[in-house]
Order: C-alpha cells, then structure tokens, then sequence
C-alpha cells in the first residue's frame, strides 16, 4: 500500500510503502559513549508497549570509554521484535543504526543481504575511516552494493534542531542518539510518547537537556517523515500473547526481583553480600536501591568477605545471597564448602562470563558448570539450578531460594552474561502464583540436636536470640545428631554419605524432566541454561519443516530429574550444544553412560538457531 | 539499640547468669599452660557482668588455637574457615543487630590470610568485639613465623631468624580507623575482664590485641611484660584521665616533647609534666601505639582509643527505615509492578487492537 505525505518544504508529495512483517531485527551501534544503549532500551519499552514479543541483546566492551571511533569501542544493541512468539535476539539483521565507521565495519557481516544501513554520514572523515581501517570509504566505493544504504547527516541535522537552545555544538551532538531514534520510531511506525514522557522525567532537573533531546527526537522522526529517500515504513503487528500485565526485564532485574520476592514469600529478612564483578553487578544495585524491603545488601571488601557475609546473615536468621561472576566464584569455593558443612541456606548466584581467569568480562559463556557442581575441596555436593531465559532468572532465583531453605544447604544458580543483560517482556505473575516457601524454626529446646535429621534429611535451624538452643557449627567434622566436633573414622564417612544422599534426594521434589516436541523424536537438541531461546528456535524451525527433532532443555543440573536417563534413552541421537567444551555433555557420560554429540562454542557471543539447525540437519542426514 | 539500653532491659535476668553457664560441655583442648585459657575465663566472668542475655551472645571465629574459642563458651557459636571470622561475624550482627558478637582470632587469623576483612570491618565500625590473640606464631601448624612474629625471631619458616618486618596491630587498627583500640595480657586477668567489659560497652567495632603466651611454640616471649620482676618497669597502664606513671616505685612517668615521647624521673618532674591519659585522643593514640617500637620505653597497656562513630548496621537501619517512610513498606505488588508496564487485556490472537 502507498500513500503520499508532504516533503520539508511543503511543495512536493512523496511517495510512502507500507510493508507489514513478522519479525524485524534491529542493531543500533556506536562509540561506547553515544548513548547506543539508551537508544536501544527505549526502542525496547516502545516496542513492548505495542504488544509485539521481543528479544534484546546489549552487546557491549569491557572499557568505559574505550577511545572513540576505535573497532574495539564499539557497542551495540540488537533487537529483534515480532508478532509472533520469538525466543532469541536474532541471528542477523534487517536494520543496522551506524553511527560511525566503526560500528558499520564491526557489525555488517551479521547484516542481512539486502538489509538496511542507516549511517551518521557527518562521521565518516578520514580520521574516523582510518580508525576503522577503511583504506577508502565504504559510503563511496562499491563495497555496500548488497546493501540500501541511507547516508542521513545525524550530527549536523540534529545540531540544526537544536540550534535555538542555547547549547554547546559538543553538547548538542549528544542528543544525536535521539535524533537515530526518532528516524527508526518512523521507519518501523512507533510512537515517540513513551520516551517524551521518560525524557520528562529522566531529565527533569536538566529542563535544557529534556528538551534537546525532544527537539532531536522529533527532528530525526520528522526528517524520515518528510525525506524523499525514506519511502518505506514497516509494521509489526501485536504478537498473541496472554492477558495480563507485563513489563519489560532483564536476567539481572529478574534475578534480583526473584530474590526480594523469595524473602517476602519465606517470611525472612534478606541479605545480600556481594562484590561487584561484570556481568553480575546490577543485581546488587537493583537490590541496593529497593531498601524499602528491608533486603540488606552488603558491598563486602572482596569476593570472600560477599560470601562470608552472606553465610554470618545466614546463620543469624536471614534468607542470604552472594552474587558473583566466574573468577569471583572460583574465591567463594571455600566459603560455600563451609556452608555445606555447616548446612545453612544460602543462594550461589554466579553470572557466567568468558573464562578462565579474567577472560572475556562482557561476554556470555557457561562455562562454570563443571565449577558449580564439582569445584570444590571435600565431597562436596550442592544442588545447582540454571535460568533458561532473561524473565525465567525470576524463577530460577525464587526456586533456588526454595531448595537453600528446605535442605539448608547452599545452591548455585547459575545464569549468563546474556541472559543477564538481555531483555524479554515478562506476564507478571501475582501474588498468589507464587507459593509459601517459609520454613519452620527449630521448636522444642528441651530435645534440641544442632545435626538431628527431618525427613528431607535437613537439619534443624535454630538462630541467635532462640533462648536454650544455643549451640556451636563449624566446618570441622560433626558427630551425626549432636553436631559436636568429630574424627571417628565411621562418623565421617556417614556425614559424607549423609550429605550427598541429602543432596541427591532433591531429585524427588523438583519436576520431572519435559520434552518439547516428540518423545521419541530421531534427533533430540539437549540444552541447558542461556541457550534455551536459540535451540527452541532451531527447533520449531525444523518441526515445520517436518524434521523429526525435539528439545530437552535441562534446568536442574545437580541432581538431575529423575526421569532424564529414560527421556534422553528414547531419541537416536543426542545433539548438546554448550557455549563450553562439553561441561554437560561430559556429566551426562558420567551418570547416563549415553555420548551426546557435543557441539561446543566458545566465542563470546551466543548459539544462532541457524548454526544449531544446519549441525542438525547434518546428523538427520546420517540417520 | 545501644548496649546499654540493652543491658538496663534484660538486667533482671542476667543477675542469674554465672561463668558456669557460659561453658560447654566441651573438653577444653588447648595445651597445659596455654595462654587462651585466661581469655575464655575472663569472657566467661565478664559477659555475666555486663548483662546480656546468653542467647543474644554469638561466638565467631575463624582457623587457629584462638578459633577453637566458640566451642568452649555456651552461647551461639560459628567456628568458620581461615582468616574469615570478621567477615562472617560482620553479616550476621548486620543482619542480626541485637546480638553481642564476639571474635576470637589470632595474629595469623586476624592480621595474614584476615588481613583485609580487619581492616575493613574497623573502618565500617560494625558493633563486633574482636579479640585477637597475639601470641607472635603460627602455632596450631606447630612454629612458623607469623605477622607479628619480631625481627630476627627463628621458627621453623625462619631457621636464620625472620627477616620480615612485624605488623604493629594497635597502629594498623588505628589506621583503619578503628573506634576502639585496646591491648591486654593473657597474665593480667583482671585487666583483662576490664577491657572486655569495655568492648561490650562500646557502640561499634572494638579490637583489642592481647599478648598471649604459647607454651610451646614461643614460650616466654612477652616475660619482659608479664614477669613480676621486670614488668612494671616495662608496662605502662593507660587509663583515661591519669597521668602515664610507670615503675616499680611509681617513679617513671611519660611526657610529651613535641610529637615524641619521653621517658623521665617523678624526681625531676612532677605528674603534672606528664601525658594524661586521653582515650578520645586520635594523635595522642597513634603516638603512643607508636612508643614501643623504640628502645627504653615501655608497652602502653589499655585502651588507646575509645570514640564514637555510627556504626555500619545502625545506618543501613536507618536507610531502610527512610525507604519505607518514602515508599512504603514493600509488597510483591510493589516489587514487580513498577516500572514501565502495559496491559494486555485479552488473549491476544495477534491482529492490531
């Protein structure tokens, strides 16, 4: 359908197509100070707010601000959005925002053929193209001929804008970025109220940078209203979605939230100790600014000191978190052996990151499922849960804080750098769809046994100010029941039993183990964690096509559900792809004696349905 | 609430209270002679005194001869992993703010592999009591040098003596700003039992280190301090309010010249020349925390340093009692309905409202 709208100037019409889509990916990408992140979160709130199903990705560098127009500077933030359900934050393109040469060289291999380039043309001096190592410009030479390229001026049509406002032209250019977004809320027919009304109040007490950024806003919607070279306007419809009220969250947010409703839900006081580390740090400041709780956070010293606090709150009484990233767990691993020992309840929250060592800080792996399950001194065994997705983090952190209470004993949940930083609308759940998790105290002073047993093989939990159960734990051994300090020969392999069988006995209280698809499908994909979204794409891809695949996505990894040996005995083949080299696939032999066919990836950045579907196809085909 | 309010509240009680009922029916095992033994039984004498109830008392500590402390005292106790206790113990009275918590540590514990949790818990000024047994070895790993161990001293680390320059633990505390900053002997009992009355009373972080002979490790190290014939010319008692006279005639005072130090004769001077005592004295803390370290002059013994700060938990109370003026007292309804949400009214089949 075409209509005609008037140009600038008012004299001529021109010419407007509007094409409904499915599903549109969009990458906006800049300098790490061009405000790319922002831009992306308020194409994210617009977005959600119409009602399309959406995925984001932040993808970003570990420096502040890495020296400007460099390759390595660059960040960027993907979205994909869609009127139907989507899992993932897209494989490749339809739209890349560049702001500078940089950005256009970084991410153009990942731009569909055909694909959209929108770039800030006033960025592409020789400094900036030398900076990208352009030998020439792209903008002027062939190399973009598979592209529609639209050079807009963003500096210099936003400094236009803006030139009544008394500002700088350095502080001008800033709201550039707005400018980018008002040319996309008009290209993919998006209102701009929701970020007039969040500039409001963002920028309520900088009355001059409000309304730079409105009058840049407006001006970038109005310019791809009014420009001769933008004819096409795309529509993405409302995805079906259930009723109900939804927001917007990250793993991170989620995670926190999970955290704050586990303490209201156990009827506890909650307590965080935590060391900021990426890409785990916004947990802690997403409960540092939620004091109206009473969750206590705690900025500890270091690592240890986050999780030795945590364990101190635990024993006074407090449902306690840490929080950490893999070289911050790799310092917990004696403090959590303590907290086995002494069985209190504490969640092990660890972001997963590129390792070893520092690694890759800013990039998604999962590869800490070996140090979660089997990195510490001792026989050492604590139940360790994975989130599946950014709004399951809340989930995952409820029901970690569940299973800490109920065996007390500490749990590791596990989830990523991208489920961490990325983004899915969240259906709300209320008060009531989530269930009681309190514990009882101990009761009876008289009969108190600090390591006395109750049917779950939990100890009872007696804390400071419990007048007559006053009583003493330690990471030394204890005498089974009375808890004092024990070397008997015959005790200690019994407490070691104990505490393994205590730990393996949860398999009986978690769910049993679900398929996607048919249960004796030829090819099942097995998953675990982060990649949930990219393999369930992958896989309804292949079911409408006919393929004979199904999808095993595991989110208890210690212990298993009990039903996973018969569930994954029923498929010919066992596909395991892992941002590792095989953690999962390497515990399945050990307890299954099955050999999955590992499909290990380990470069920063997640699965693509594609590449998960193409290894597929090519093992249906040996079939 | 203070401890002291706390003490006028539970009094009734605690007059019942005895040193007995602060031991457990755990077999000490410390070795005969063992210094640590003063130190559980001045506690045991001192926390009847002060008035706490015995289940609002909670013993941390970490690895060491001085972290096996909490299994011998009837009270709440968490025995923990190795230089950690002040962490652990820094959770749970912030989360627990009622408690009277207590740290026994050692040079090894507190100052080595403890060192940065020490540090930090004093300038947080978290209300724990931190007592740190000195006793200038490793001894529950039998003879190895540790942080205090003195220049030149042969272990089984330092067969040629130790060449590492010892840890001044008043001075590290002072500068970590610790609002409680004490030293005691393992053979001055009644001292002793002062100085932890003393750091109950206190509202915040009070460390106190105590020179604790180990009978077999480093037997005798302090003798020049705690011998009948050597230490009262070797130790001078800080009280606050008195004049630093020392000696076994009470003959020896100290007086300020400048910045420094001296040592002169009551002959020459009268007690009026002399430094009188000022615990509420930052400067005067730190020079004499510093006096020892120099030839002739004796060990100041007591309480360097008493002031008040707000401590760590009453503050982040305080924050949180604000927030829930401001805000209300949280509900999951106001924990996940904020923000930026929308409505989806019915099941959407996904065509444009």
């Amino acid at each position: 359908m075409a209509t005609t709208v008037e140009t600038a100037d008012g004299r001529k019409t021109k010419s407007v197509d509007y094409v409904e889509v499915d599903a549109v990916t969009i990458r906006f990408a800049g300098d790490s100070g061009d405000g790319m992140q922002l831009t992306g979160t308020q194409f994210t709130t617009t977005t959600a707010q119409l009602g399309n199903d959406l995925s984001t990705f932040p993808d970003y560098p570990s420096e502040i601000r890495a020296p400007s127009g460099t390759l390595y500077g660059v960040s960027g933030f993907q979205i994909r959005f869609s009127s139907k359900p989507i899992y993932t934050p897209g494989d490749r393109f339809d739209t890349l925002i560049a702001m500078n040469p940089a950005a256009l060289k970084v991410n153009l291999k990942q731009l569909h053929e055909g694909g959209n380039i929108i770039v800030n043309v006033d960025s592409f001096d020789a400094k900036n193209l030398k900076l990208a190592k352009y030998d020439t410009n792209p903008l002027e030479d062939e190399s973009l001929g598979a592209y529609k390229v639209f050079p807009v001026r963003i500096t210099s049509l936003t400094n236009k804008a803006l030139e009544d406002t008394g500002l700088s032209p350095k502080e001008m250019a800033r709201s550039k970025n707005f400018f980018a977004l008002g040319l996309l809320y008009w290209m993919y027919n998006r209102p701009m109220d929701s970020t007039l009304e969040w500039i409001k109040v963002k920028f309520g007490k900088a009355p001059k940078v409000a309304l730079a950024n409105e009058l840049a806003l407006k001006a970038g919607y109005s310019f791809g209203n009014m420009t001769e070279v933008f004819s096409v306007q795309y529509n993405v419809r409302p995805a079906a979605l259930p009723a109900g009220t939804y927001r917007n969250v990250t793993g991170n947010e989620a995670t926190a939230l999970g955290m704050v409703a586990a303490t209201i839900k156990s009827g506890l006081p909650g307590f965080l100790g935590s060391y900021p580390i990426t890409p785990a740090t916004e947990i802690l400041q997403e409960l540092a600014k939620r004091k109206n709780f009473g969750f206590k956070t705690f900025q500890a010293e270091d690592e240890i000191a986050g999780v030795c606090t945590a364990i101190g709150a635990s024993f006074g009484g407090s449902l306690s978190f840490t929080t950490t990233s893999g070289p911050g767990m790799a310092l917990k691993t004696e403090a959590i052996g303590l907290a086995l020992m002494v069985e209190l309840p504490l969640v092990v929250i660890d972001v997963q990151r590129g390792g070893p060592s520092t690694g890759l800080p800013t990039k998604p792996e999962q590869s800490d499922l070996f140090q979660a399950v089997l990195g510490r001194n001792g026989e050492a065994p604590v139940p360790v849960i994975a989130a599946s997705s950014p709004a399951n983090c809340f989930f995952a952190a409820f029901e970690a804080s569940r299973l800490a209470l109920k065996y007390m004993t500490p749990v590791v949940l596990l989830t990523d750098g991208f489920l961490a930083n990325g983004s899915e609308p969240w259906l709300l759940p209320k008060d009531e769809d989530l269930p009681d998790i309190s514990v009882p105290f101990a009761s009876d002073p008289e009969n108190y046994q600090p390591y006395a047993r109750n049917e779950h093989l939990s100890r009872p939990w007696a804390v400071p100010g419990m007048a007559g159960f006053e009583h003493r734990i330690g990471g030394l051994e204890k005498q089974h029941i009375t808890g004092a300090v024990s070397h008997d020969p015959m005790n200690h392999q019994f407490m070691v039993e104990m505490r393994a069988k205590k730990v393996a006995g949860i398999a009986n209280d978690i769910p049993a183990q679900t398929v996607f698809g048919h249960e004796d499908a030829d090819l099942v994909i097995l998953g675990w964690g982060g990649t949930y979204g990219d393999i369930r794409t992958a896989v309804e891809r292949m079911q409408a096509k006919g393929h004979s695949v199904a999808h095993v996505h595991v989110k208890y990894l210690n212990p298993f559900p009990k039903n996973l040996g018969d569930v994954l005995s029923r498929f010919k083949k066992i596909l395991l792809p892992e941002m590792n080299l095989g953690q999962l696939a390497f515990l399945l032999r050990a307890h299954y004696h099955f050999d999955p066919i590992s499909m290990p990836k380990v470069q920063g950045r997640p699965f693509t349905p594609m590449e998960i579907e193409e290894k597929a196809i090519e093992i249906l085909n040996t079939l | 609430m203070s401890n002291q309010e706390h003490t006028t509240a539970v009094n009734d009680q605690i007059k019942v209270l005895t040193a007995k009922d602060l031991a457990s029916d755990q077999d000490v095992r410390w070795c005969p002679g063992c210094g640590d033994y003063s130190m559980l039984s001045q506690l045991q004498r001192a926390l009847p005194e002060v008035g706490v109830r015995k289940e609002d008392i909670a013993v941390v500590a970490g690895i060491g001869c001085s972290s096996r402390f909490p299994y011998y005292m009837d009270t709440f106790g968490l025995h923990g992993i190795h230089g950690r206790a002040l962490a652990i113990a820094s959770g749970l009275k912030t989360a627990h703010p009622n408690l009277s918590v207590w740290v026994s540590t050692g040079d090894g514990d507190c100052l080595s592999i403890g060192g940065n949790h020490f540090i930090h818990a004093l300038r947080r000024n978290v209300d724990i009591n931190v007592m740190m047994f000195n006793n200038q070895i490793y001894a529950l790993t039998k003879g190895q040098y540790s942080p205090t161990s003195v220049h030149g001293q042969k272990t089984k680390t330092s067969p040629t003596g130790v060449i590492d320059h010892p840890f001044n633990p008043a001075l590290i505390a002072l500068g970590a700003e610790g609002t409680f900053v004490a030293r005691s002997m393992d053979r001055d009992p009644k001292h002793l039992k002062e100085m932890m009355i003393a750091m109950h009373t206190h509202h915040g972080t009070a460390f106190i280190d105590i020179l604790q002979n180990c009978v077999i490790f480093n037997d005798g190290a302090f003798d020049l301090y705690t011998n009948k014939d050597t230490r009262d010319d070797n130790v001078v008692y800080l009280e606050h309010g008195k004049p630093l006279v020392f000696g076994k005639e009470r003959d020896k005072g100290l007086r300020l010249d400048g910045f420094h130090t001296q040592v002169v004769s009551l002959k020459d001077y009268s007690e009026n020349d002399l430094i009188i005592h000022n615990s509420k004295s930052k400067e005067l803390a730190f020079i004499l925390a510093h006096m020892n370290d120099q030839p002739g002059f004796p060990l100041p013994v007591g309480i360097f340093l008493d002031i008040e700060r707000v401590t760590y938990e009453d503050e982040l109370a305080q924050h949180i009692a604000q927030a829930r003026e401001k805000q209300g007292v949280g509900t999951i309804e106001s924990l996940l309905y904020a923000g930026q949400t929308w409505e989806i009214v019915h099941d959407n089949d996904g065509t444009d409202a």
